[in-house]
């Protein structure tokens, strides 16, 4: 959900900052964390079920099967194809920006809608059952929003893209664990 | 003392509805000292022995209302059915405050019975109300909540809501997909028929204040989208199809607009619409979420939820034509929602989350005025309050054993019931302004 108050949202997008440095040194991608924007929540103990759900949506890591026999992909190719198998974005608890180790596989999602003009996405926004309904309808479309402009930014088109919010109406996973929590804090992107 | 009545077309149509696997009520906690009251089992004379016990409904309707004991069937000392055969000493014994009695008679080969009740004050030995009511056979339930209506006013001084009726929305999971059902039953749970079924989500229904039409959202086009349905013929219209999210019908209480929330301009904001010349106005206007309309009752001013300061809490904005006036009503909770006013216009039934530290959504009310508060429930989902039209119980929706059920608590907490459901998550309650 939204953010606290503006010093904490500060004071919280510093931690994560720094948390981010720590965490992912290695892929040197910490510039901008202006799109991280932890706001707080995801640091107030609530957390839980960030981690489950953020490894899960990256947990179709296929690297390039049996890419050695046949023609080499580049990297570069075996990033971007993997990029663009990974369609659904999870959001820590109260936070409507997604995060920012999501950055470079939207970027390369932005890049292959600008490759190619006549296709067509949805962004479907979710959330969990926390929080009133039309509340999280509005946070569902917000966190849409955000990959949204984030997709315009680097290349795709408006009219490319449109965004549809369900809020909590279409949980990824019933039950009331912190576990669905995560999966259900979620952004789709659909063909 | 007596007068005839006649139900008017009550009957349902039953074209487009299919009744559904039923909630029944149970009462979860009552009052301490509650109204000892007997109820008679009504004499029946020409109607088949399947015919609704109308003594029964009433002595239900009675009980669940949490501030009545109704005297056991089995603890009568005599059956008496009119004024002639009471003898009050008898009542008295028993210690019991009120007594009714009644009969109910119908000719073979018809489908019309009559009704006829009396009701006693056992200490003052007075007849208190009494009537005949008149009515299709398959009317004797809704007879039965007439009744029980007249019993309650008679005692409490405030007017019965046993004859309102509730909507409220379904989903269940089928082997298709999650399949979704806009219903509507009696208060009590009783008698559902679906409205509307949907392989898409379908929200906050809203009920017209004559009672005649509904407001929904229904995400049937893959969209959110506003509808409004006669709930008798089942005729109904699309009334929105902005860009992003349409959302939150709420009649104004003249009937005439339709307050919303839109997203067409990059985020939700608060939207009332004529009803009859389809003019928009937009009440408010902020980068951060507007939502949960809700007219005040004398229709001048919208309460509602806004995360303008980094959370939701509740706001006001006057309607006058010259300047919108907002004021903030809540400060000391770490999420105030969906807020709603009694009649009386300084009370707020709200959705309210204390710190962020005890992550329970409770019901509560506060008074605007002397910021009295009181938190009406104790789990850790309770959601969608929506208030009976007589200001005496609250219905919402909250989880128990992992599914969505309906409860109920009166303004004063004392008193809770449950609409168990049989199958499905429930969800999104919607009390019926009275209905006759």
């Amino acid at each position: 959900m939204g953010t606290q108050s503006y010093s904490i949202f500060k004071a919280a997008l510093l931690a994560s900052a720094l948390a981010l440095f720590v965490a992912c040194s290695s892929t040197g991608d910490a510039t901008g964390d202006e799109q991280q924007a932890a706001a707080g929540a995801g640091d107030a103990g609530s957390s839980g079920g960030a981690a489950g759900a953020g490894s899960s949506g990256s947990s179709v890591q296929i690297g390039g099967t049996g890419a050695g026999e046949t023609a080499p992909l580049t990297q570069e190719q075996a990033e971007r194809e993997e990029a663009l198998r990974t369609t659904v974005f999870y959001f820590d608890f109260d936070v409507a920006e997604f995060r920012a180790d999501d950055r470079q596989t939207l970027a390369h999602h932005a890049r292959d809608l600008a490759a190619s003009p006549d296709r067509r996405i949805r962004l479907e926004g979710h959330a969990d059952e926390r929080g009133t309904r039309e509340y999280n309808l509005a946070l569902g479309e917000r966190r849409a929003n955000g990959i949204l402009n984030y997709l315009i930014v680097n290349g795709a088109s408006r009219e490319q893209i449109q965004v549809v919010s369900y809020g909590e109406e279409r949980p990824a996973e019933m039950g009331e664990s912190e576990q669905a929590y995560a999966a259900n804090r979620r952004v789709e992107i659909v063909e | 003392m007596k007068a005839y009545r006649l139900l008017l077309a009550l009957a349902l149509l039953g074209a487009f509805t299919v009744v559904r696997a039923e909630l029944s009520i149970q009462i979860t906690q009552g009052v301490d000292d509650p109204i000892p009251i007997a109820v008679a089992p009504f004499r029946a004379s020409g109607i088949g022995v399947g015919a609704e016990d109308v003594a029964r409904v009433v002595a239900e309707n009675l009980e669940q209302a949490g501030v009545f004991q109704v005297l056991g069937r089995d603890s009568l000392l005599s059956m008496p059915s009119e004024q002639s055969e009471v003898f009050f000493r008898d009542w008295r014994m028993l210690a019991q405050d009120y007594l009714l009695v009644g009969q109910v008679s119908g000719e073979r080969g018809s489908q019309l019975v009559r009704v006829q009740y009396e009701f006693f004050d056992v200490n003052r030995e007075l007849l208190l109300a009494g009537e005949v009511l008149g009515g299709n056979i398959s009317q004797l339930r809704d007879i039965g909540h007439e009744i029980a209506n007249v019993v309650y006013e008679q005692v409490t001084g405030v007017r019965g809501a046993f004859t309102t009726q509730i909507l409220y929305v379904v989903a269940e999971e089928a082997d298709d997909g999650t399949s979704f059902r806009l219903e509507k039953a009696d208060y009590d749970g009783r008698r559902a028929q679906t409205l509307l079924r949907s392989q898409e989500p379908i929200m906050s229904p809203s009920w017209s204040p004559d009672g005649s039409e509904v407001a929904y959202v229904s995400f049937e086009t893959e969209l959110p989208r506003i509808y409004i349905q006669n709930i008798a013929t089942g005729q109904r219209r699309q009334v929105t199809n902005y860009p992003g999210i349409n959302s939150s019908p709420v009649w104004s209480p003249d009937g005439t607009k339709l307050a919303m929330v839109l997203s067409k301009d990059g985020s939700p904001d608060i939207y009332v619409q004529d009803l009859r010349s389809n003019e928009l106005r937009k009440i408010t206007d902020h980068p951060a979420i507007d939502t949960e309309p809700s007219w005040a009752p004398d229709g001048k001013s919208i309460v509602f939820m806004s995360d303008r300061t980094g959370q939701p809490q509740i706001y006001q904005t006057g309607l006058d034509a010259g300047a919108l006036s907002l004021e903030r009503l809540t400060y000391d909770c770490f999420q105030c929602a969906k807020a709603r006013f009694l009649p009386d216009g300084v009370n707020l039934v709200h959705v309210r989350r204390e710190t962020r530290q005890s992550p329970s959504y409770q019901i509560a009310i506060i008074n605007i005025e002397t910021l009295r508060l009181i938190t009406l429930t104790d789990t850790a989902l309770d959601e969608s309050p929506s208030l009976a039209p007589n200001g005496s119980m609250i219905l919402y929706a909250t989880k128990f054993e992992g599914r969505g059920v309906l409860d109920a608590v009166s303004i004063d907490g004392r008193v809770k019931f449950r609409l168990p459901s049989t199958r499905g998550d429930v969800r999104e309650p919607a009390w019926s302004p009275f209905l006759n």
